[in-house]
Parts: structure tokens; sequence; C-alpha cells
């Protein structure tokens, strides 16, 4: 299978400092791909260049075979690329229904002017987007609260709501930027089943996680950074192993726990 | 070449009003991440001040003194009331505010004094001097000295004193400075006094040229928004090369091209620059994080 | 059939300006409430940009100037009927929005409104000084909409204060219609998304610069339009109609009332508009009052006058 995002040589210099620096690797359908790293690493950062938020000073960035280095974010979105945030970015004042619709603009934006006059084939767009959207809620577990304010919301519940929110773009890419922080174990346990059901309806996703547990769990290929590097990749008991990240990132504490969670 | 010195004088002489103008919004800015439509209020208070101080009987120096106290703790009246309980406000909010707040002080101003134009007589006489073919007040001289001074104080103020220090420090990084013990919250007020008397010291040496009356106010403060914009919002170096260019842009403009649209100047300019140098001429440009 | 908001908001608004006259002690407040209505089309077009797309503007009296001049000039010059006036003006400020609108919605916070506030002043500029076309600072006579006289054919006597009070309220009311109609939908999700989160917005594909300017366009044809019907019933037009006074008149109309939402914002119309009509005596005070207004609102109902009264109000409710 061909991959739907290659990233080639990305790298990115904040005035002296290079936040990442030639990091290459792919995702292909249905691969559950991980980066890790300590602070810093530069996780966000690649995450903020492959979706279009930062101009990458060097490198590629292609999905599904197109050249997209650089492009706009929105285009990015029409090219079947979705994500979350690391640290929230929801719609506040809207309710968590109509954030969720809001990721439905590709398939429901046209015309300003129908919009306005309230013509019918804007009304039956809003319709049939309320009915996705709620079914959406629904497959994170937040359909009870669909008229509520996302500013009267949980941070765990803002977590997965933004997870709905970039599945109703339909994506065949997800980024997800720390889906599980500020989750109990419970709600781990549901988005780590929600990942892995994604993943297998063949959309390639890109996650970002610091529940080492979880990532080692899930991911079926894992790429670990220092310093805006790659340091090392493969599969999750090989990139545990590695005395490159152990050193880096694990420590000795963090070995114990990742075999733990291997074992 | 006569006409140009002349227009250079009479633009200096503005620019150097708009100087202290931006230089009044820069050093709110800095500590508040305020823009304050009030300040050409202040500007007008220093003056319409001191011409009712002098109708009272007060000797100039005085009457000009009695103005400008008057006027900074109307600055700090205006941080304490006006914008502290409005901290953390959306941009939108902050400007109605501070618009409230000039439009609250020139309708005070017009039922405490008068709506009439004032002014009072130049501070060295008003016999023009004779440069070159271009004459000058001796006014203007004094407009000149008195924002070069103001520039001078406050550049030693900034990098010599502990709280000019503490100023600084806020406007590069609030938290930080918070952190190791700078009380924010004072640094706000000092700025607001500091402002304000600066505005009002630029009232109080301008008025004998431009005149003063309630309603000056708003027309001051956009064209000393407009210099501090051209300089780089922030910056005080960049708010005085910006208001001596905007005088000196607007008098060339008046000599040269229209009389009527010289007030145009400023605005085209700032469209231009925010369009071709979003950050003024002296700003930095600051990464958007995510 | 279940009420929808929307349907709500457009009946109390048909039901008080219906039901208003039957409380006007003269004449007189017909014209106010013309008034009223005319300035709260022009900030029914800022909810658009403000309250929707969080986007400021301090310049769009310009566009009420564009819409008013058009008014009083095109009949005279182009010798087109009023009407069409209206609708030149319209286009006009659509046109002019459009090219402008582009790069100055690039900027953000104060940047974006010191750039309107100078589009806005730039305009006022030219008004008050080609006074060869315009008649300068005193202003200029403006044409007879001619409405009144084939009213009076038909058999209808109605005052000029009447006309104006349901002329200007059917206006509005569409207005309205058509804000409310945007709300709800996926024009209106995407401004009020890139509100709340730009970066948010563009990852949704929201083309971000196009919808703000869209924005942008739809609040300078409301300001144009209220423009317009503000110098047909004056008969008069100055340029102060574009002045940055007014200019934040109706800014602070549009945040006083309640930013987000379109009955709020015309509930800050009538206050502002109907304050110093009603106040006369109070006239030496005006500029305080609406200065020491701005101010208070700000600080302690920052949602608005409508938005905090509700909340207060259904918070007593529920307890």
């Amino acid at each position: 299978m061909t991959p739907l995002l290659e990233v080639a040589n990305l790298s990115i210099a904040f005035g002296g400092l290079r936040a990442v620096d030639d990091v290459s690797f792919e995702v292909r359908p249905g691969q559950i791909v991980s980066v890790i790293g300590p602070n810093g690493a530069g996780k966000t950062t690649l995450f903020n260049m492959i979706s279009g938020l930062y101009r990458p000073t060097q490198g590629s960035v292609r999905l599904v075979g197109a050249d997209v280095t650089s492009a706009e974010p929105h285009l990015l979105a029409r090219r079947g690329l979705a994500r979350t945030f690391q640290n929230l970015q929801v719609f506040p004042s809207m309710t968590l229904l109509e954030n969720v619709m809001v990721g439905h603009h590709l398939q429901e934006a046209g015309a300003t002017l129908p919009d306005l006059f309230g013509l019918p084939s804007s009304r039956r767009k809003t319709r049939a987007t309320a009915e996705s959207a709620l079914s959406l809620l629904a497959r994170v577990g937040l359909e009870k609260a669909a008229f509520r304010e996302a500013l009267t919301m949980s941070y765990g519940a803002l977590k997965r709501l933004e997870i709905a929110r970039a599945l109703a773009l339909r994506p065949k890419i997800l980024l997800l930027d720390e889906p599980a922080a500020g989750c109990n174990a419970v709600e781990t346990e549901e988005i780590d089943q929600l990942i892995t059901e994604i993943a297998s309806s063949g959309v390639a996703i890109l996650l970002v996680e610091h529940d080492m547990k979880l990532v080692m769990k899930i991911s079926s290929h894992i790429i670990a950074l220092d310093h805006g590097r790659k340091i090392a990749e493969g599969n999750p008991g090989d990139v545990a192993a590695n005395p490159d990240v152990i050193a880096a990132y694990l420590g000795q504490k963090g070995q114990e726990q990742v075999l733990h969670a291997d074992g | 070449m006569s006409d140009l010195l002349q227009f250079l004088f009479s633009g200096l002489t503005v620019g150097a009003v708009y100087a202290l103008l931006a230089l009044g919004f820069t050093i709110i800015f800095n500590a508040s991440d305020v823009v304050n439509f009030a300040q050409g209020e202040f500007v007008m208070l220093g003056g319409m001040g001191t011409v009712f101080g002098i109708a009272a009987g007060l000797p100039v120096p005085l009457a000009a003194l009695a103005a400008i106290m008057g006027t900074a703790f109307l600055g700090v009246a205006l941080n304490k009331l006006a914008i502290e309980p409005a901290r953390g406000a959306p941009v939108v909010s902050v400007i109605i505010i501070t618009i409230g707040a000039a439009i609250f002080i020139q309708g005070a101003a017009s039922v405490l004094f008068d709506k009439q134009i004032h002014r009072y007589p130049g501070f060295s006489g008003e016999r023009a001097l004779h440069f070159g073919g271009a004459t000058l007040l001796p006014q203007s001289l004094w407009v000149m000295s008195g924002a070069a001074m103001i520039f001078v104080a406050l550049w030693v103020f900034f990098t010599r004193s502990l709280t000019g220090k503490a100023m600084l420090a806020t406007s590069n990084n609030r938290l930080a400075a918070a952190l190791v013990g700078i009380n924010t919250r004072y640094i706000m007020t000092l700025s607001f006094g500091l402002s304000a008397a600066i505005g009002a010291f630029a009232g109080v040496l301008v008025t004998p040229i431009t005149m003063t009356a309630y309603n000056v106010g708003i027309g001051l403060a956009l064209s000393g928004f407009a210099a501090a914009m051209l300089g780089g919002l922030g910056n005080p170096v960049g708010a005085l090369v910006g208001g001596l260019l905007l005088g000196i842009l607007e008098a060339l403009t008046a000599g040269y091209i229209s009389s009527q649209y010289k007030d145009a100047v400023a605005f085209i300019l700032i469209i231009l620059l925010l369009f071709f140098m979003p950050q003024g001429l002296f700003g930095s440009k600051h990464a958007e994080r995510v | 059939m279940r009420l929808k908001p929307k349907h709500i908001s457009l009946l109390v608004l048909f039901v008080l300006i219906v039901m208003a006259p039957l409380f006007f002690p003269s004449g007189f407040y017909y014209r106010v409430g013309a008034l009223i209505f005319i300035n709260a089309i022009a900030v029914t077009g800022l909810v658009i940009l403000i309250g929707y797309a969080g986007q400021i503007s301090l310049g769009h009296a310009g566009f009420v100037g564009i819409g008013a001049y058009s008014c009083a000039l095109a009949p005279v010059h182009l010798g087109i009927s009023p009407v069409f006036a209206i609708a030149l003006g319209a286009a006009l400020s659509a046109g002019l929005a459009w090219i402008v609108g582009r790069p100055i919605l690039k900027l953000h916070g104060y940047y974006l409104g010191v750039a309107t506030l100078g589009l806005g002043i730039l305009i006022s500029m030219v008004l008050a000084n080609e006074a060869q076309w315009t008649g300068g600072p005193d202003g200029i006579a403006v044409p007879d909409l001619g409405l009144r006289g084939l009213l009076r054919d038909w058999g209808f006597r109605v005052s000029a204060g009447e006309l104006w009070y349901w002329l200007a309220g059917a206006v509005l009311i569409a207005g309205a219609w058509l804000a409310l109609n945007l709300f709800d939908s996926p024009t209106g999700r995407a401004l009020r998304a890139l509100h709340g989160s730009d970066v948010a917005a563009r990852t949704m594909g929201i083309d971000v610069p196009r919808h703000k300017l869209h924005a942008f366009v739809i609040s300078a044809v409301y300001a144009s339009v209220s423009g317009s019907l503000l110098a047909l019933m004056n008969r008069l037009v100055t340029p102060d109609v574009a002045g940055f006074m007014h200019s934040v008149h109706l800014v602070t109309m549009t945040v006083l009332g309640g930013v987000g939402s379109v009955l709020g914002a015309i509930f800050g119309a009538t206050i502002l508009t109907a304050l110093p009509q009603v106040l006369t005596v109070f006239h030496q005070y005006e500029h305080m009052v609406l200065g020491l207004v701005m101010i208070l609102v700000m600080i302690f109902m920052p949602d608005g006058l409508l938005p905090s009264l509700l909340k207060r109000f259904r918070g007593r409710a529920g307890k």
C-alpha cells in the first residue's frame, strides 16, 4: 500500500534553534504511527508543519502522493488531513454540536448568499450536518452534552470533542496531539479503542502521546525525537529497547515502566 | 528653498507633539497592552488647564504645573477606575473603554471649561525669528526642546533607575517581571500617570501655536497613534522617529499638495505601512504559538 | 411546531415595532423610532462582522457615508431614481469593501482597528473636502424618495415620520431576518468558528480570509443601506455621517446590547439613539453620559446589556 503521508527531511529553525531537524517517515493506511520524545523534542512543531501552520525551512510533506509542503491549512483539509491540538483549540462559545458541525465545513459550505437568504438548499445542509454531527458526538460519548457550550465542558470532554470534530472531516490522515492528556484510566481506555477503530477503517494515524502504556499498546510504528532529531524508529519493542531512546527520554525509571507495559 | 525650510520648521514643531503623543501611547502599551485612545485628551487638558489657571490669576509656570499634575492624577484614575477592572477583556472591549474615556473627558471639559477656542501668549514672546528666509516662532523652539528634554529624561529613567528598568522588564515579559518580584500593577499605574503628564506637558507647550478647545483630543490621539504605529507600536525610539516623520510629511503635504488633505497623510501612511510592513519601521516579529 | 430562536427573535422584533407607536405621546417619536431602526440596520451588519466573525471595524461610518451621498448625488448627476441610488450605494460600498477588505482583514486586534479607522476617516475627508460635488462640511440636500406622494395618490395620507418609521422598521426586520439566517448556516458557523479559534477554523478546511471578506462586504452593505435611508429621511446629509464618531457610535451600539446577538444589538441601538433624543434636558452632558455608559457596560457587563440581563433573569428564575 502506498503511504498516505510522507515526510522527507523536514526541518525548521526559529532564530538559531533547529526545532525540527531532518526528520523523515511515512504513514500508511490503517497504521498508527506514534511520535515520542521528551518535552521540547519538536513533536508539536512537527505537527504544525505537517498541518500547514508553520512553514518548514527545509524538506517536504506529501499527502496522498501530492507535494503539499507549506500549503495553507484549509487546502490540506481538502486533501484529507485532520488534526487535534495539544492545548485545545475548540470554538468556546459554540455548542458541542456546532463545534462538530464546523468539522463538516467542506461538505456543507458553498455559497454565502443562499445562506444569507436561508434558501432551502442551505437549510437542508444544516439539517444533514446536524444529524451527522450528533452521531459523531455519540461515538465519543458526548451526545448528552450536544447543546452545551464548549466553554462549560471539562478538559477531557473537549479532548474527545476535538477527535469528533476531526472525524467530521472524514480524514484520510488524522493527526492526534496528546488525545489522552487529562483523561482518567477509563477515558483513556475508551480513547484507545476509538483510535484503534479509526485506524482499522483505513485512516492513517499520526499520534503524539505521553501515556507510554497507550503508545506501546496501540502503535504499529514509533518514531523517537530528541532535540528535533530522529534518534530511533521501529516497532514498539525495538524503540523501547533502543539505548539512545532510553538515555534521551525514558531513563531508568521509564525503562522499567516500558518493560512492564510490554510484558 | 525657503519654502521647504518653512515647512520643515512647522513639521518639526507639530512632529514633536506627535512624538510626545506617540511616546505616551508606547509607555501605556508596553505596560499593559492597552492602546489608550484618551491620550489626546491629556494634551487637551494640559492646554485647557493652563488657560484656565492663567485666567484664575495663577502665573504661567504654576498654571502649567497644576495642569500637568491634575492630568497625571486623571491618568492614574483612568487606569484604576476603567482599565484595571477590565483586565483580560477582549481588545474590542478595551478599545471601547478608552474611546469611552476620551468622550467622557471631552464632555467633562466642555462642561467644566467651555466650548471656546483658547490660547495664551508664547513663553518667550510672539516675535518670529528669521532663518534663511523662513520664520520660526520662539514657542516652536520651546516645543522642540521640551520634547527633546522629555526623551532624554526618559532614556535616562529607563536605563539608569530601578523603576525604569522594572518598566522595561514588564514591557518585555509581564509574567516574568511579576515572577521576579516586580509589582506590575504599580508599573501600570505609573505608566498611565507618566503618559498623562507627558501628554499634558505637550499641550502646555503647543497651545500658544495651535490653540486648543475641548474637542481637539480625538484628532490628536489619532495622529499620535498613527505616529506610534509608524515607528512600531511599543518602541520609544520609533515613537520619536514616527512622530517627527509624520509631522514633516503633513507639513510638506499641506505646503506642496493640499492643506485640506494633510490629515489624510497619517492614515494613508498607516494603511500602506500595515499592508507592507505590519510591524512598523522598528517593530519586531513574533511567531504565533499553537 | 416548535419555534426556533430565529423565529422568536423576529417575532419579538415585529411585535415591538408594531406595538411601540401605541405608546407614542406625539408624532415626534415616529422620527426617533425611524432613526433607531436606521442605526439598528447598520448595527445588525456589524453584528455579522464583530459578533459572528470577531473582526472589529472602527470605520464603518465610511460606508454609511457612501450610501448617504449616493442618494444625494446619483439622482442629480446620473438622473436615476433614489431607489436605484440605494442599490448603487450598496454596490459601491460592497465593491470598496471587497477591494480593501482582503489586505485589511489580514490584520488583527488594534492593527485592524486602526486600519479600518483610517479607511473611514479617509472617506469622510473626501466627502468634506470635495465641496464642488458634496457641498463640503455644510452638507448637501437629498431628493425626495417620492413614496409619500405615491401613497397620497393611492389615498393614503401618512406623515413623513410615520412613513419612515414603517419603512425603516420593515427594512430592519428584513435585515435581522438575513442576519439570523446566516447565524445558523454553514457560512455563519464558519464565521463564528474563525472567531473562536482562527487556527482550528483553518484546519477544518475553512478559507478564513474569504469568509472574513464576505462578512466585511455584507456588513458594508448594511451600513450603506442605513446611510441611504438616513439621507432620504433627513433630506440632508453632512460628512458627519461618515465620521469617526459615527463609527464609534455604531460599534458601541453593537457591543453594548450584546455583540453576538441581533436582538441585543438592536437593543443597544435603541438605547444609544433614544437617550440623547429623549433626554434633551441633559444635552450638555450627552458626551459624558455616552462615555460613562461605554465604560461601565464594558466593565460590568462584558457580554453586553441584553445577554447579561437575560443571564441574571434566568439565574433568578432558576432559584
